[in-house]
């Protein structure tokens, strides 16, 4: 147990530890999540019904956004001063640490997130009832973000033009996430019910832990190598 | 046959712009595939060339310099 | 035989034409022959096309749209699974050749992606009455697009060319497993959001010789695909060999030509 564990904690708490010390850099991403959510109703006007209706949609995207421009944070400071060469080489299974490096940084940016969504939720008039929902579809949406945003920061990692070129790469595959994510509180605030969608969420969830940390400690030693 | 006269051929009951347009794209795609591969095809052997007499022939700088623009 | 007995090391005595210095001539001889198929095939599908296939009885003539909008739709995924299956290949077996090959695909794909997409659009405006709508195909397509707008521009990002290889190969399968998601995702928002749009296959009573048609311009494409992905995979392995001796010889018998 503690074999296994014992890296992935390690990994873990110094990741964190590492973000506690930059924590400028997290409310950043905050920050950005909250401004782009509140730009909308000066784009689309700020008629109640409207704004209601697109709300789980631009808490969405603007979440999706957020993640997006926090991935490249992810391996890159550790490409940069070694650690991830020294990771590569130790004896631990790669798929192990690089999960506890998706961990760390879904609890530094996307966590915050997630908790956040519900105050501004209020600001497009979001029935109460649905907040839950919101959470929960966002809890478990956004570590798939991450997960899948790993493979594709792992793969362009050191690249020139990174950022544009890892927002390509991984905008289409996020759009599964968002259609379920936006799509549960939407159908929740329709009086639908919103289990499917959080099952399917789960399953994403689920299996993106599976593949994902595959693909990216493949497309680390590609990197790296 | 399935055109009373090439005229009503070319009219495709109204819809030329799009069937045409359609296929003219299409072709203009296809087209501009081939000649952008027969292009890369040429450029590649080009610099494939040069690269090999520099190395065979040319003075050291040049060759480094080769080396470097390769 | 002969030339896997000589370089035993590669051990892949078993795909012979997996070795680059084989499939380089092998890929010039092939790909003529493919062109004039996708040529004569192309020929006869638009015969069939625009002189036996009839009239649609709903859309008129509109609908001879579909005899390039649906081979190029069914091409363009076809040609994204080659590429994953040719990156899975070269991933776990490590020949260069299979990487060479999902380069040389993708931009054929990304191409039967725009055509797939602009005939939609199309079709639609007189069918639809709108150039553009979120049906649930459309939107995949162009998702597909932005794959290989995506895989396309990693490959060319990477300088290395080992590692531009294998990482546009993890994206290419990343992407294969993705698409079926994506499509069941989209069809999913689709039909909550949408209600019922046109869809793009007609119903069962589609004329034999329509079907027919379309088939013979998808055997076209097929044949088209192949001839470009072996014409655009030639100089690729030029320049990646070039330090092999096969390569100098072939140079020296090109000289003056280029």
């Amino acid at each position: 147990m503690s074999r296994t564990l014992g890296p992935f904690a390690a990994v873990l708490r110094r990741d964190l530890l590492l973000a506690w010390r930059g924590r400028a850099d997290v409310l950043v991403t905050l920050a950005f999540f909250v401004v782009v959510v509140c730009l909308f109703p000066f784009g689309v006007g700020a008629e109640t019904n409207q704004l209601r209706s697109i709300a789980p949609g631009v808490l969405w995207v603007a979440a999706l956004l957020a993640t997006l421009l926090s991935l490249h944070r992810l391996f890159a400071q550790d490409h940069a001063d070694g650690t991830l060469e020294q990771l590569l080489l130790s004896p631990e299974p790669t798929v192990l640490w690089v999960v506890a490096k998706v961990v760390a940084h879904w609890i530094a940016t996307g966590l915050p997130l997630v908790l956040v969504a519900p105050a501004l939720a209020l600001l497009f008039d979001v029935e109460q009832g649905a907040l839950g929902v919101l959470v929960l579809s966002l809890a478990l949406g956004t570590p798939i973000l991450a997960l899948l945003g790993a493979v594709g920061a792992a793969l362009t990692l050191g690249l020139r033009g990174g950022g544009m070129l890892l927002a390509l790469l991984v905008l289409p595959l996020f759009v599964p996430v968002l259609i379920f994510g936006a799509g549960a509180v939407d159908s929740h605030l329709s009086g639908t019910g919103a289990d499917a969608h959080i099952l399917l969420l789960g399953g994403g969830l689920l299996g993106a832990l599976a593949l994902a940390p595959v693909a990216c400690a493949a497309a680390l030693r590609i990197a790296v190598e | 046959m399935q055109w009373e006269s090439w005229s009503a051929f070319w009219q495709m009951g109204g819809a030329a712009p799009f069937v045409w347009g359609s296929y003219g794209i299409t072709a203009l795609l296809v087209v501009g595939e081939l000649i952008m591969v027969m292009r890369r095809r040429k450029d590649a052997l080009r610099r494939l060339l040069r690269l090999r007499r520099a190395k065979a022939g040319g003075s050291g700088g040049r060759r480094a310099f080769e080396e470097i623009v390769e | 035989m002969m030339k896997e007995m000589k370089r035993p090391e590669r051990g892949k005595s078993l795909f012979r034409f997996a070795a680059p210095q084989l499939f380089y001539p092998l890929a010039g001889a092939l790909a003529p022959w493919f062109a004039a198929a996708a040529a004569a095939l192309t020929i006869i599908g638009l015969w069939l096309a625009f002189f036996v296939a009839p009239t649609d009885a709903q859309q008129g003539e509109v609908y001879r749209v579909i005899f390039i909008h649906v081979p190029a739709a069914w091409m363009s995924m076809f040609v994204y699974l080659i590429m994953a299956f040719w990156s899975a290949v070269g991933l776990v077996m490590n020949t260069r050749l299979s990487f060479m090959m999902a380069r040389a695909l993708a931009p054929t794909g990304a191409m039967f992606c725009v055509v797939a997409l602009v005939t939609g659009a199309l079709w639609g405006k007189p069918t639809w009455g709108a150039y553009w709508v979120w049906d649930a195909r459309l939107t995949s397509q162009l998702l597909l697009l932005f794959l290989y707008f995506g895989f396309m521009a990693l490959t060319e990002a990477i300088e290395d060319p080992r590692r531009a290889d294998k990482a546009g190969a993890i994206i290419a399968l990343v992407g294969a497993v993705n698409v079926p998601i994506i499509y069941f995702s989209v069809k999913w928002w689709n039909t909550l959001h949408q209600g019922a749009s046109v869809s793009l296959t007609k119903a069962p009573s589609m004329a034999a010789t329509m079907l027919a048609g379309m088939l013979v311009m998808a055997l076209a494409s097929w044949a088209y695909t192949i001839a470009v992905t072996l014409w655009r995979v030639r100089p690729l392995i030029l320049e990646r060999e070039r330090h092999a001796e096969w390569v100098a010889a072939e140079l020296d018998a090109l000289e003056g030509k280029v």
